[in-house]
């Protein structure tokens, strides 16, 4: 996967607004943001209650993935650009997840609903519809999914890049400032983990920083191209983000995202700890 | 200071003596400017959090003790900077011009 296959535009999108079988999805944290105006023809998606099993911690299933699809009126064969809020971090989690059950061809606006926004682009509280479709979703693919005790098992062996601020990371904070301080019984961050929080591959209007640039932000906190990675945050959003970076734009190989993250991890029993602003030692 | 209001906006249901709140509003002309991107960077200019403002130019954030960086980017302006100190049990009131 490379940059050109996996970004577009702003203008590309607004080329393309009604370019039959391009079906733009908007996912954000605030799920009420797409209620407020989006871009046109776009679909909303809420990540909170559709894209996560409302009684199990873990993803829809490949059942519940089809229909919920199928009721979107997004086709297989349909190209989906997905865009959001908050620099994006929620749409690129739905795009990791639409590459989990299989979808070929799925795209981020590059900078997301911000750069639209201050492009003063065009928002309408229009809601399209479209008809229904028969989607049909593969198994998981696990090969860019992590689960914990992979992670465990990467302690000192695999890249594992935490996300999350420099204060979650040494364990000075349990979430972001700003956001609720909830979720893990302990803070910290996994041993050997490398702290590279995902806003330094944005640029501040959202999009994404050249290649070059990025291959230099990773390089210089220690990750080594040649190993398997595992990015992690708090919930997976913005580990998600991490990772369209370095398995999409940098097409770095072998890259998961472990969306247990530190709200699994930091609650584990009996697994390691660092606190501190070091990666600690494996 | 229960059902304070500061600035505009109300802090109805926020228990100030807890937070380090950091709110304000964005102007252009005296104008509220509804479709800004206010960011919160740290001491150290990382990023900590991004909201966009309300309809009448105003948003906030529950910082933490300290000195912060309020980047305000709106469109046709180049980024507007502003320097806040946030204490716990206080409202820094800001209003951003741009």
């Amino acid at each position: 996967m490379t940059r050109e296959n996996a970004l577009v535009t702003a203008q590309w999108v607004e080329d393309n607004l009604d370019t039959p079988g391009i079906v733009l999805v908007e996912v954000d944290e605030d799920t009420t943001a797409y209620d407020k105006g989006h871009i046109k023809g776009a679909v909303k998606l809420d990540w909170s209650t559709e894209l996560q099993d409302q009684v199990r911690r873990d993803f829809v299933n490949k059942q519940q993935f089809e229909e919920l699809l199928s009721g979107k009126g997004i086709g297989n064969d349909d190209t989906v650009v997905l865009y959001g809020g908050n620099n994006n971090w929620f749409a690129a989690y739905a795009y990791w997840y639409f590459k989990l059950y299989g979808h070929q061809d799925v795209k981020l606006l590059d900078g997301g609903r911000k750069k639209w926004e201050l492009d003063s682009r065009e928002l309408t509280d229009e809601v399209p519809s479209r008809e229904t479709t028969s989607y049909t979703a593969q198994e998981q693919d696990h090969s860019i999914r992590a689960f914990r005790d992979e992670t465990v098992e990467a302690i000192g062996t695999k890249n594992l890049v935490d996300v999350r601020s420099p204060d979650e990371y040494a364990g000075r904070l349990l979430a972001p400032a700003h956001l609720p301080q909830e979720m893990a019984q302990r803070a910290g961050h996994i041993p050997t983990a490398a702290n590279v929080p995902w806003s330094k591959a944005a640029n501040d209007d959202g999009t994404f920083k050249s290649d070059d640039e990025l291959k230099q932000i990773y390089s210089d906190a220690g990750v080594d191209w040649s190993k398997d990675t595992i990015a992690y945050c708090r919930i997976g959003e913005r580990s998600s983000h991490t990772w369209f970076v370095l398995h999409e734009l940098l097409g770095q190989q072998n890259v998961k995202n472990y969306d247990g993250s530190w709200t699994e991890y930091g609650s584990l029993v009996g697994v390691p700890v660092v606190l501190g602003d070091e990666k600690g030692e494996a | 200071m229960c059902g304070a209001k500061k600035g505009g906006l109300s802090l109805d249901g926020v228990d100030v003596a807890k937070e380090a709140i950091i709110q304000g509003q964005v102007v252009r002309d005296g104008e509220p400017v509804g479709n800004a991107y206010v960011r919160l960077l740290d001491r150290t200019g990382e990023f900590t959090a991004e909201v966009p403002t309300s309809a009448t130019g105003h948003f906030r954030f529950f910082a933490g003790e300290g000195k912060w960086t309020l980047r305000t980017l709106a469109p046709r302006v180049e980024p507007v900077d502003k320097l806040v100190h946030a204490s716990v049990g206080d409202v820094a009131e800001v209003t951003i011009p741009i």
